[in-house]
């Protein structure tokens, strides 16, 4: 293998590429992104960059003096546009790629509602993103409505109403982050935003923007309208595949790997884009999360360097966090399809608590508040297959 | 190799006390613990792992 390409220039691009180089791969790596950024993090583009507490080129992951002393090319604003899997071949708009290796990562966009959004609804997934939704918070304080109480919206919510704004939350769903977290937590993240004074407003959908060339409200599925200055549109994200369609390779939400991440001869995939059946859970699953982009991409490359027999599954307990207001939400393991959620250690209404989720007789996931320790120890013991008995048992002494 | 934490911007995710325990430490009281800043070789892969998969970036390696 000589040549490797990867597709998708986010974290799980960059981290497949310093992944080969750590594992001591010498032929050409070439990283081809649709962004016209260098990498960079997108978790404080909701937090510290929509807070103005960082410029965002604080969110840049990695300089071009680093890519280049890690030999990692780099095309950033470049779609690759198809791909000729037998011919090991990609294409974008001006050339063509030739690759011995490939690398999917090309993430995902955000889902967009199927009417006209005026200026001042946003959505925030690039950088470009969170430097047109800053400028236009910067009046002082206005009226926000967050259409989606998914992971980005009610991080954006904690973020506006943190400084100053009147916001408004409005979700289809019962409660806010339901399927990150399921129907009891969300219903503690209702709380939560309640108390710090948001309007949230649950089980009810959009109909439509207000406004022509501005926003100026949001028509609701109950009849009423909410006014608004600026509207953030949070409601999931859909992968980035349609490059990928009549090239060979399986699509179902995602490109299909086998349990090694392997989705075709010299192809795999990581990060939003790749989904793939996790044995630790046996659930075939495709994660959105900062922490699996990496561990998955590192994994991913490993894979496209080893020899059959080495090819190990990529079993990894999902995590991610969530900073909101004052709390740490972090979540390991799956919370959809619990028996039971059970709060093990602290309590709800002192914000300090962690929640397990059973499935049978396994631990399958934990729901921490401002208790980091409790939920990595629990996610070591997901990992190893534990009890939900000897999870609770850990968790009281 | 020398272990670096800025604490400004550490958060206590703890995501490198569960790759490294040898070195990280996050107690009872929610500040991470460093409790070997000069680890030998032979976890310089573990620590590597844990200064890509912090949450914050807030690890990073000094050599000597």
């Amino acid at each position: 293998m000589q040549r490797i390409a990867i597709v998708g220039a986010s974290l799980a691009g960059l981290r497949a590429a310093q992944e080969l180089r750590r594992r001591g791969f010498t032929g050409n790596v070439r990283l081809i992104g649709a962004d016209p950024e260098l990498p960079y993090d997108r978790p404080p583009l909701s937090k510290q960059v929509l807070a103005g507490e960082w410029e965002p080129a604080r969110a840049m992951l990695i300089d071009r003096k680093a890519l280049r002393s890690d030999d990692i090319e780099i095309s950033t604003g470049t779609a690759v546009t198809s791909l000729d899997l037998g011919g090991r071949r990609l294409s974008t708009e001006h050339e063509s790629i030739d690759y011995d290796g490939l690398v999917i990562a090309t993430g995902a966009r955000p889902r967009r509602l199927p009417t006209a959004t005026p200026a001042g609804v946003h959505e925030l997934r690039t950088l470009a993103d969170a430097r047109s939704l800053v400028a236009d918070l910067s009046d002082g304080p206005q009226t926000i409505v967050v259409v989606g109480a998914g992971f980005i919206g009610a991080e954006v919510a904690a973020t506006c109403r943190s400084q100053g704004h009147r916001v408004t939350i409005v979700e289809v769903a019962p409660v806010p982050m339901e399927r990150a977290v399921g129907a009891e937590m969300g219903a503690v993240m209702a709380d939560l935003h309640r108390r710090h004074g948001v309007d949230v407003r649950l089980g009810v959908a959009v109909d439509q923007f207000v406004g022509d060339e501005r926003v100026a409200g949001v028509e609701l599925g109950d009849g009423s309208t909410l006014e608004a200055d600026v509207v953030v549109v949070g409601i999931g994200v859909v992968p980035n595949t349609e490059w990928l369609e009549g090239s060979g390779l399986v699509l179902d939400n995602g490109v299909v790997c086998d349990a090694t991440l392997l989705a075709a001869p010299g192809v795999v995939a990581a990060g939003d884009v790749a989904r793939w059946p996790n044995l630790l859970f046996d659930e075939t699953m495709r994660i959105e999360h900062w922490d699996n982009a990496g561990d998955q991409a590192a994994a991913a490359a490993r894979r496209l360097l080893a020899t059959g027999a080495e090819a190990q599954a990529f079993t990894p307990v999902p995590w991610f966090w969530s900073d909101q207001y004052d709390r740490k939400v972090q979540v390991a393991g799956r919370t959809n399809d619990a028996d039971e959620v059970v709060v093990a250690h602290g309590a709800v209404d002192e914000g300090r608590f962690v929640a397990l989720y059973r499935r049978g007789e396994r631990l399958a996931g934990a729901f921490g508040m401002n208790r980091p320790r409790h939920v990595i120890s629990s996610r070591a013991l997901i990992a190893e297959r534990g009890s939900f008995a000897e999870a609770i048992d850990r968790l009281t002494d | 190799m020398r272990v670096v934490v800025d604490f400004d911007l550490c958060e206590s995710n703890a995501v490198c006390m569960q790759i490294v325990p040898e070195v990280f430490e996050v107690r009872d009281d929610d500040f991470l613990y460093i409790l070997n800043e000069t680890p030998g070789e032979e976890l310089r892969d573990k620590v590597e792992e844990a200064v890509q998969r912090c949450p914050k970036q807030a690890i990073s390696l000094a050599e000597g």
